[in-house]
């Protein structure tokens, strides 16, 4: 039969080519290699619906601003952000501030530093503060989650006592709540803002770590991987070249995700005391704690950088939303 | 279902063994050692040696350890270096209070929660369902203590609707039965304590429902919609069960397990939020009193409140565990 059986209805088909039909079917989905014949991988075909997602968009064009105002901080802020230059016009104690104005476009501080040359210079350390505790659970994270996922693939019994043992170790570290794992690391170490990034950093590592050894002992089942066995490539080579990188589509979503969070956290962490002692230093967790005293007198000090936050953070959960939305067919409408 | 039980017990032992474990090395490691957190900076070498003495710091890293152990299992935190009382006498005598405000959030987030997420879910792309969404992700990306701050500076002192810190309004008398207001107030019939106690629980109850209000509006939402899909929602609705059945008894009773695992989560980040919303408030519950143990150091307080909220977390998701096996017979089965 010429017609190809997709445009056919079941009863237009003899019975006895029914199941060939379905056959031909079959393979012309599995054979739709998209339009330039090396297959459509599943990261542009995630990437092309998120190009009309219009919360994809919103999410990177709020990342895409923010990364750039943190780049080029140094060249956009136009005053020193530690500059008390205007401090004799700013009397916090008999509630005297200096809201918007030409020379000081969001205003002055209590001590008289421009505010949108310190809300400008602290984009960049929030977005390192960001980075710094996203790569640190990242890294550790995918470590652990990585050696229990290949064990318990390919290690056999042993393996799979491994796997046993990291992943009580990491449960562990589930119980407790991500902010006061962070608390507790941050009193260990004292206030700093490599503390803040550090304890931002090892809460998220158990997230990360069940996460890849999910995916990687969901994908050591496929058949791939077996045909790499039977064909004598070296476990480690499996692992690492095999089965890791189609295990990392969750874990990036949840990069994506835990910038935002490490934001939220860090500035948390700083309210609690357990940030950068510094306060000269701008940073949005920092300035925010640092302004809830003036909420009432002068709410903007707080607003600015408190909105900083909230909008930042908002991309990156986002984005990373939508991508994942965008790789999981089942959330799709 | 027994043998379930006692099984997930057993599993709690390495859990909790290897909490206890980590707390002793990072009361070890604490900078210079306790004799140093515990005096004050001028004491001298000899005072330091005797505390090591009596603390039994000079025995073996193992024998300190069981000692440790052995105190922890007989309730025995240590005793607060802000109050010098025992850190478990202070957490009782404060937990009342962080009960009830911990109890008000959820309920302020499962009654607007899955109510919120499943409209959402059942008008899908609607006005509703994206301003859920939309006020969901928002909720999660503000922090708790500045949503707190701004509802006591609008609510409490810029429209005087609710106090803005304590329990209880100054001057008002109330007879103390549980340490429990609301609860008291009700036993006793003072029904203005209740009131009142209630006035005070609103705007801390709402800050710290942000993130549980959003994360069960979500999960609802998600949940709800991935069982409307079902095969089985589809027989019942050709079956011509009447509607209400159908979204009940199938799609709500389905969808509501893995919306009642993440209560389970949530409420023992309830604890760490507690810590924030309390001390903008005022709130004399556990919450703040970690808040001033972090600012002061009081390492005792820190690492018993960690120790508490591990197991309150572990039997928390022994009870969601045991529930689940309860509402789901597949869970059983396994």
């Amino acid at each position: 039969m010429p017609t190809t059986p997709s445009s056919q209805s079941d009863e237009k088909i003899p019975f006895h080519q029914r199941k060939a039909a379905k056959v031909d079917r079959l393979a012309e989905l599995m054979g739709d290699r998209g339009d330039d014949g090396h297959g459509a991988g599943i990261w542009r075909e995630a990437f092309a619906r998120m190009r009309r997602s219009p919360m994809a968009i919103t999410g990177a064009v709020i990342v895409a601003v923010f990364i750039v105002v943190a780049l080029f901080s140094p060249l956009i802020a136009p005053y020193s952000p530690t500059s008390q230059a205007w401090g004799n016009e700013v009397f916090p104690n008999r509630n005297e501030f200096v809201g918007p104005r030409g020379e000081n476009w969001l205003g002055l501080d209590h001590l008289g530093r421009d505010m949108f040359s310190r809300m400008v210079i602290g984009a960049r350390q929030t977005l390192m503060v960001g980075v710094v505790a996203t790569l640190v659970g990242f890294l550790f994270g995918a470590l652990l989650g990585g050696t229990a996922g290949a064990c318990s693939v390919l290690g056999g019994r042993w393996g799979r006592q491994v796997d046993n043992v990291v992943m009580r170790v990491i449960d562990m570290m589930l119980a407790l709540p991500t902010l006061l794992l962070a608390v507790t690391v941050a009193a260990l170490v004292g206030p700093s803002l490599t503390t803040v990034m550090l304890a931002v950093g090892i809460a998220q590592i158990p997230i990360f770590a069940r996460l890849l050894r999910g995916a990687m002992i969901s994908q050591g089942n496929r058949e791939y991987v077996l045909a790499a066995q039977a064909m004598g490539v070296r476990k480690r080579k499996i692992a690492l070249t095999h089965i890791l990188p189609n295990s990392m589509g969750p874990v990036i979503v949840q990069s994506t995700l835990t910038l935002a969070t490490a934001i939220i956290d860090a500035a948390a962490l700083s309210y609690l005391g357990l940030g950068n002692p510094d306060a000269n230093f701008p940073e949005w967790g920092t300035m925010l704690s640092e302004a809830q005293r003036f909420l009432s007198s002068a709410p903007s000090l707080a607003v600015y950088p408190a909105l900083g936050i909230i909008i930042t953070a908002l991309g990156f959960t986002l984005l990373g939303e939508s991508l994942r939305e965008a790789l999981d067919p089942k959330l799709r409408k | 279902m027994l043998r379930f039980i006692v099984r997930r017990l057993l599993q709690l032992i390495p859990t909790l063994g290897g909490l206890s474990i980590l707390l002793f090395v990072w009361l070890q490691r604490l900078p210079g050692g306790p004799e140093y957190a515990l005096l004050p900076d001028d004491a001298t070498d000899e005072q330091r040696q005797a505390l090591r003495r009596s603390l039994g710091l000079d025995e073996p890293l193992m024998v300190q350890y069981l000692s440790f152990l052995r105190r922890i299992l007989q309730g025995d935190l240590g005793t607060s270096l802000q109050t010098s009382r025992p850190v478990m006498d202070e957490f009782f005598l404060r937990f009342p209070a962080t009960f009830e405000l911990g109890v008000t959030a959820m309920i302020i987030a499962v009654t607007i929660g899955l109510p919120l997420g499943y409209l959402a879910a059942r008008k899908r792309g609607g006005v509703l369902d994206f301003a859920a969404v939309g006020g969901s992700l928002l909720g999660i990306c503000t922090p708790v203590f500045f949503l707190a701050f701004i509802l006591k500076v609008v609510f409490a002192e810029g429209l005087g609707l609710f106090p803005s810190a304590f329990r209880l309004s100054p001057g008002l008398g109330r007879t103390d039965i549980t340490g429990f207001f609301v609860l008291d107030g009700v036993m006793t019939r003072e029904w203005d304590v209740v009131w009142d106690a209630l006035a005070h629980l609103i705007l801390p109850g709402l800050a710290l429902a942000s993130i549980p209000l959003a994360v069960i509006t979500r999960m609802t939402r998600a949940s709800v919609l991935e069982v409307m899909g079902e095969d089985y929602v589809r027989t019942a609705n050709a079956k011509g069960l009447h509607r209400t059945t159908v979204r009940t008894r199938h799609v709500l009773r389905n969808a509501l397990l893995p919306v009642v695992t993440a209560m389970g989560l949530l409420a023992g980040s309830l604890f760490a939020g507690a810590v924030l919303t309390e001390s903008v408030f005022a709130f004399p519950g556990i919450g703040s009193f970690v808040y001033v143990a972090t600012q002061e150091r009081d390492y005792p307080v820190l690492t018993g409140f960690i120790l508490l909220i591990a197991t309150m977390y572990v039997f928390i998701n022994l009870l969601v565990d045991i529930s689940y096996s309860l509402l789901d017979p597949r869970v059983r089965a396994q």
